[in-house]
């Protein structure tokens, strides 16, 4: 039988590395499992050897402690086995007496017409492609959609040399400078904000402003603002926001509220023994899930409440939907931009036309085939709640895509 | 005359079809969505069984009539007829096989017997070296949740209502009760599944719950639907757990992977260990399909009989039941409306809906 960890970490990104490091500086034994090729998530997402100053240290500190990193491993099912847990990816069946799960977030993506033309992606998926080399460099971009992350992605951008035209900002002015008096609590927050705008110049930036359209042939050749505005670019990022990745969480039985992880103080989910750090427990960014990637952790290897040093690395983070966030509720015009014929589930190819407002999640997928495809409703099912608000469809193992071969239990394998 | 269809699965839709068809003023009531239940995980595999003659009378006469209409089916429903494969693993099987065919060729179904080389060209992903294969011509295979929509369409075209989110608390003659006040009718079928114990006590229906696995899209991986000939020992064992060889083409190209039997109540979590089973048990048979993607487990309920037989008839004055299905509901849906309506109308039926009296004795129920 393989060996059971003391505590398995789910996820790399900044609350699972907390996590880890904290659980190997008590001692115990831990493996952190994650899909990248190397530790740091989506937000630190870098080439070998170049990992951003942000997380560098955490990197070293990782470096330094006896975690069994396992790189580039989905896991696919999570489960409570004989008074453990069992977590299953593709080629490794990992067990763990505790489970933290740091599985972070994904974009929210909103239909409009156009956005399934090649050189439209979600704007993490753009920054990320630029940091693994894609050729920006004096080409035409445009950014869009609502949210914090905009900021960083034009950044990026910018900085690759790429002409970034526009960076479009669903919420109205007004409602983004209710968050002022909050940012001006946090003023590294601020900084970093007006840091990201320098990079891709202020004036860039537009507020109740949105991509109506995408136009092209066979790829992206511009977008048609809400002002009817036409801007040639030859890349578009959009994102509209984060879904957390709850599907583990939901797979072992821990209770959700509005679509995330109800924790304790200590970060322990509904399910003894389950913790969960980072997004799925809230938006709420960095610095909150190292914070709650240490408490975690901590937790994790110990009966006892948590040593007052990890409760002040929350720091500034103590989780209710913050301030910010509101600041970026979606406007119902950016709900309604999907025509009749637009696509909503592009693994399945399924148009707006087809949907009845009277349906739930499950009818809509039973009756259309939308979410039945690879990426199993990631994509299209919060957009259907977003736009028609069906709810959440159930979660089923596997939560990604898994040959038939790892579903075979252990001792049945050849 | 007013009709009141109790559950709008795959049954209680072709039930209010059919009564609709003979001008009856039906309502379909369902307490989620058409299809929500047994129908929306099940198969769809439209086959003719030859385990009993009352269940080949019934599977046969419904296989017709889903081939008759297959015309009129959209796209949606995803309707094919791949034929089945009833594979057999060494010769002890293959004479069984050679027994069934005469059965059904006796009984006009178009069935033949294949070798060993003759199965390898007919499915090149099957293992090698099994003994040979019964080939039942005109199976078919649907998707269950579009099809009963379809049912249920009809039905409306015809007049029928149908209502959502309405759930029933009783059945009496000339009546049913919903959130406390009472509907009246001259006919009530109860086409509840699993449900209908709840509304028809004494009848004897128990989930038995199934899982089942679909893979991403590999179109031509096999050309027919392929069953274990040891399926019927799985599907009548007496056992708490069985599983069987049990997979299936897509009109997608998807291939759906069964199947498992167990009796634990309408507890809907995965059992991944029975799932390793019932995985491993389809990969000895397709070794191919060890390396496909799997994209959803998912688990429904059988409405399962102790006779193997589901309950068609009148229970009560005007109180009729359509249910307990096992896993054939699909199959015998339109027989099973056809059956009922002649029934209500008074009809000679086609065929002797005596086997399926829910009046009927019943053997003890064989499993703990």
């Amino acid at each position: 039988m393989a060996e059971v960890f003391d505590v398995a970490v789910v996820g790399a990104g900044p609350a699972g590395v907390a996590a880890a490091c904290r659980v190997a500086e008590r001692g115990a034994r831990v493996a952190l499992v994650d899909e990248g090729f190397r530790p740091g998530g989506q937000i630190y997402r870098h080439r070998e050897g170049r990992a951003p100053a942000a997380i560098g240290e955490w990197m070293a500190r990782l470096a330094r402690l006896k975690v069994d990193v396992i790189h580039r491993t989905a896991v696919h099912d999570a489960l409570r086995l004989d008074g453990k847990f069992q977590l299953r990816a593709e080629s490794v069946h990992l067990e763990a007496r505790k489970i933290v799960l740091a599985t972070g977030a994904r974009e929210l993506l909103l239909p409009f017409p156009g956005w399934t033309l090649p050189n439209v992606f979600s704007a993490g998926g753009l920054q990320a492609l630029v940091k693994s080399g894609l050729e920006v460099a004096g080409k035409p971009v445009v950014i869009g959609g609502s949210g914090p992350l905009l900021l960083p992605v034009a950044a990026t951008l910018a900085k690759a040399g790429a002409k970034v035209e526009l960076v479009c900002e669903q919420a109205r002015r007004a409602s983004l400078a209710r968050a002022l008096p909050w940012l001006a609590r946090s003023p590294r927050k601020l900084a970093e904000a007006l840091s990201y705008q320098a990079a891709f110049g202020p004036s860039r930036y537009r507020t109740s402003t949105w991509i109506s359209e995408a136009i092209g042939t066979d790829r992206l050749e511009a977008v048609v603002t809400n002002s009817a505005r036409r801007v040639s670019c030859d890349f578009a990022g959009v994102s509209f926001g984060l879904v957390p990745n709850v599907e583990l969480a939901v797979l072992l039985g821990c209770e959700l509220r509005d679509g995330f992880v109800v924790v304790d103080r200590r970060q322990q989910s509904t399910v003894p023994g389950v913790f969960v750090a980072g997004e799925p427990c809230g938006i709420a960014g960095v610095d909150g899930a190292l914070g709650q990637g240490l408490v975690a952790g901590d937790a994790a290897c110990r009966d006892v409440t948590v040593t007052a040093d990890v409760e002040a690395a929350r720091g500034w983070y103590e989780y209710k939907p913050p301030p910010l966030l509101r600041s970026f509720a979606l406007r119902h015009e950016v709900l309604e931009l999907a025509r009749a014929d637009t696509v909503v589930c592009r693994c399945e190819d399924v148009r707006l036309s087809r949907f009845d407002p009277e349906w739930s999640a499950r009818e809509a997928k039973l009756a259309t085939r939308a979410s039945m495809g690879p990426c199993q409703g990631r994509i299209c099912g919060p957009a259907l709640d977003a736009i028609l608000g069906y709810g959440a469809d159930c979660v089923r193992c596997p939560a990604k895509p898994a040959t038939f071969e790892s579903l075979l239990i252990p001792e049945d394998r050849k | 005359m007013d009709a009141i269809v109790v559950g709008a699965g795959i049954v209680g839709a072709a039930v209010g079809e059919a009564l609709a068809a003979d001008g009856l003023a039906v309502t379909v009531l369902d307490a989620e969505f058409p299809g929500a239940g047994t129908t929306s995980a099940a198969m769809g595999h439209v086959v003719v069984m030859d385990d009993s003659e009352a269940q080949f009378a019934l599977t046969g006469y419904s296989r017709r009539l889903w081939s008759e209409r297959a015309a009129e089916l959209p796209p949606d429903v995803e309707d094919e007829c791949p034929g089945t494969l009833w594979v057999a693993s060494d010769e002890e099987e293959l004479e069984h096989a050679v027994r069934r065919s005469h059965f059904y060729r006796e009984r006009g179904v178009e069935a033949e017997v294949l070798d060993s080389a003759a199965l390898e060209k007919a499915e090149p992903n099957l293992r090698r070296g099994l003994a040979g294969a019964l080939l039942v011509h005109g199976d078919r295979v649907i998707y269950p949740p579009n099809a009963a929509r379809r049912l249920l369409s009809n039905a409306v075209v015809r007049g029928a209502l149908a209502e959502r989110r309405v759930r029933v608390e009783a059945i009496e003659p000339g009546r049913v009760r919903v959130n406390g006040s009472w509907r009246e009718t001259a006919i009530v079928v109860n086409a509840a599944g699993v449900g209908a114990p709840e509304l028809t006590p004494g009848l004897a229906i128990e989930p038995r719950k199934g899982h089942l696995v679909i893979s991403d899209r590999y179109p031509g991986f096999c050309r027919h639907q392929l069953v274990e000939l040891g399926y019927l020992k799985s599907a009548h064992s007496a056992g708490a757990e069985s599983v069987a060889f049990n997979l299936q083409p897509r009109a997608t190209g998807q291939v759906l992977v069964g199947s498992s039997r167990e009796f634990v109540g309408l507890d809907r979590s995965t059992n991944r260990r029975l799932v390793g089973r019932m995985v491993r048990r389809a990969v000895d048979f397709v070794p191919a399909l060890a390396a496909l993607s799997v994209l959803r487990t998912w688990v429904g309920f059988r409405p399962s009989t102790p006779d193997n037989l589901p309950f068609i008839g009148e229970v009560d004055e005007g109180v009729f039941v359509a249910a307990g299905h096992e896993g054939l509901g699909i199959t015998t849906a339109l027989g099973t409306a056809r059956l009922l309506a002649d029934l209500v109308a008074g009809r000679v039926p086609e065929i002797d809906p005596s086997p399926y009296s829910p009046l009927r004795p019943m053997p003890e129920a064989q499993h703990g």
